[in-house]
């Protein structure tokens, strides 16, 4: 049996700039921040996101990471407005490609089924067709007076999620409420790395849940143990959401010294030393 | 009943706009507008669908102390929400940080799309709602910086640009504004924002001095009604015991 297991230095040496990479959860919950964390404190740059976005995309936006991010919505769920993308957005720092959240669900799942497109009414009549223009309509070839968006495929480079258990080989357990979309990030991409609360025996993993086992090993070049490795952003049942965390993340977007401390802090140092930050705060 | 507050009118508004849907999702955004949606499950529309706010369709009801009492009844992750969406048996009411004439909203950005002078949340799900299912909305502040002659830029699609699809836009049916002055509908010839029923103590010049277009005004102009004696005893012991709504009204 293959034996996937990496650090997060590990999956970042794996990426390169320029790259598209989807990051899987919703908001600010179930989010990879580990890995996210690894990529804003390391030389890539140019990127493309693909995102439901939360902390995530502000994180690397804030560490000037980000060239496009596609996206339905930014926001950190109990802060609703994210505050380093829009700090992003309104210097004019990144290319936004803005669509509906259920277009970004197409667009993924005819990536994982290599289709050109899949057809929805999601968009039409709405300013995301005028600001996007590399997306097109369609007639149905059954009702030519049908005319429907074409949602193009967004293939992934690489896609990062985070679980609640895997084993060494890929197999992973969501044990929350949602699955989002992440087996979806992972079919749309190249290199698939996973990100999980505890790396766990194939004999454990089995008593999960069974409809739990969303992400399995066929989806998956890479799994990295990381504890608290969605921190701040919810990871149920394991952890909710901390919410002081969040508004000190939101707090240091306010100036470029309080950046520069929390950097320093939380994001500089690798997830181990991350961990030890978070000991001494509490 | 002279203690009513304004609050307590607002969840009864949003309320009725859910009066008739039957077994349908009802995905109330914002607090009042989900109070209102949670008042009329109880009461005259207790086939509503509703989710916790999370993954869970949750059954609504009341103990015998008046305490709301939640029972899961389904699991709607996100997938199946959009699934939902695009089936059609759905009936949103989204919130708006502009609204113009015809029911387009607007919830992205204000400024220019390039470098917006204020980036807000984003489209989320408003194009694809809007297209697919009946559609409402609930603003807390009537004011003319949220009624605007022209939206920044178009999420939610309104009664003109659905009409210019045409056929694909056949499921498009934009419901009822509720505001913190008035209920509104779009039943005019062109579909264009009509005021339909005032809130007690407003007059119909404080509305149109609050909206930065021209309105129409129903023949049959009503005061919005009051909660009854059973729906005040809900929202006060059940559903709002510790007065939230007023504070989303900004009161």
């Amino acid at each position: 049996m293959a034996d996937k297991r990496m650090t997060e230095e590990e999956v970042v040496a794996q990426l390169e700039s320029g790259m598209t990479i989807g990051i899987g959860g919703w908001g600010s919950r179930r989010k990879p921040m580990s890995l996210v964390a690894a990529i804003a404190r390391s030389g890539l740059r140019d990127l493309t996101i693909v995102s439901y976005g939360g902390p995530d995309l502000g994180l690397l936006c804030a560490t000037g990471k980000v060239k496009r991010a596609i996206y339905g919505f930014v926001s950190l769920d109990t802060i609703p407005l994210e505050p380093h993308f829009r700090a992003a957005r309104q210097k004019g720092a990144i290319e936004a490609s803005e669509i509906d959240e259920g277009m970004l669900q197409w667009g993924l799942y005819a990536a994982a089924l290599r289709l050109p497109f899949l057809p929805t009414r999601a968009g039409l009549g709405s300013d995301v067709m005028k600001v996007n223009p590399w997306l097109k309509t369609i007639a149905s070839p059954y009702d030519a007076d049908e005319t429907l968006v074409a949602m193009p495929a967004l293939h992934l480079d690489a896609a990062l999620v985070h679980m609640n258990l895997a084993d060494a080989q890929g197999n992973s357990a969501f044990l929350g409420p949602d699955p989002y979309f992440d087996d979806l990030f992972c079919m749309a991409a190249e290199r698939r790395f996973v990100s999980c609360e505890r790396i766990v025996s194939a004999a454990e993993l089995a008593t999960s849940p069974l409809q739990s086992l969303r992400v399995q090993r066929w989806m998956v070049d890479g799994v990295v143990e990381a504890p608290r490795g969605a921190h701040f952003t919810e990871c149920l049942p394991d952890y909710g959401r901390d919410e002081a965390f969040m508004k000190e993340y939101a707090a240091s977007a306010k100036s470029p010294e309080a950046w520069t401390a929390f950097y320093d802090r939380y994001i500089a140092v690798d997830h181990k030393g991350f961990l030890a930050a978070m000991e001494q705060r509490s | 009943m002279s203690d009513i507050t304004r609050a307590e009118v607002c969840i009864v508004a949003c309320a009725e706009a859910f009066r008739g849907d039957g077994e349908i999702l009802a995905s109330p955004m914002g607090y009042i507008s989900m109070m209102g949606a949670r008042l009329a499950r109880l009461t005259f529309e207790p086939l509503l669908a509703m989710s916790d706010g999370v993954a869970t369709l949750t059954g609504f009801g009341r103990s015998e102390e008046g305490r709301l009492t939640q029972t899961a009844e389904g699991w709607i992750p996100y997938r199946t929400i959009f699934d939902m969406v695009w089936h059609g048996r759905r009936h949103v009411m989204m919130g708006a940080s502009q609204i113009d004439r015809f029911g387009n909203q607007n919830i992205s950005m204000v400024g220019d799309f390039a470098q917006p002078k204020a980036q807000l949340i984003g489209a989320r799900g408003a194009p694809g709602n809007t297209i697919n299912h009946r559609t409402s909305y609930w603003v807390p502040t009537h004011n003319p910086q949220v009624f605007v002659p022209a939206v920044d830029f178009v999420c939610g699609i309104g009664n003109d640009r659905a009409r210019a699809l045409g056929k694909a836009a056949r499921f498009h049916h934009l419901h009822r504004v509720v505001t913190s002055l008035c209920v509104l509908d779009f039943e005019t010839p062109e579909g264009s924002m009509r005021v339909r029923s005032l809130h007690p103590g407003v007059t119909l010049e404080e509305v149109k001095a609050a909206t930065g277009f021209e309105l129409a005004v129903a023949p049959d102009l009503a005061e919005s009604r009051l909660p009854n004696e059973a729906e005040l005893a809900i929202i006060r012991t059940t559903l709002d015991p510790k007065g939230f709504a007023a504070k989303e009204l900004g009161a």
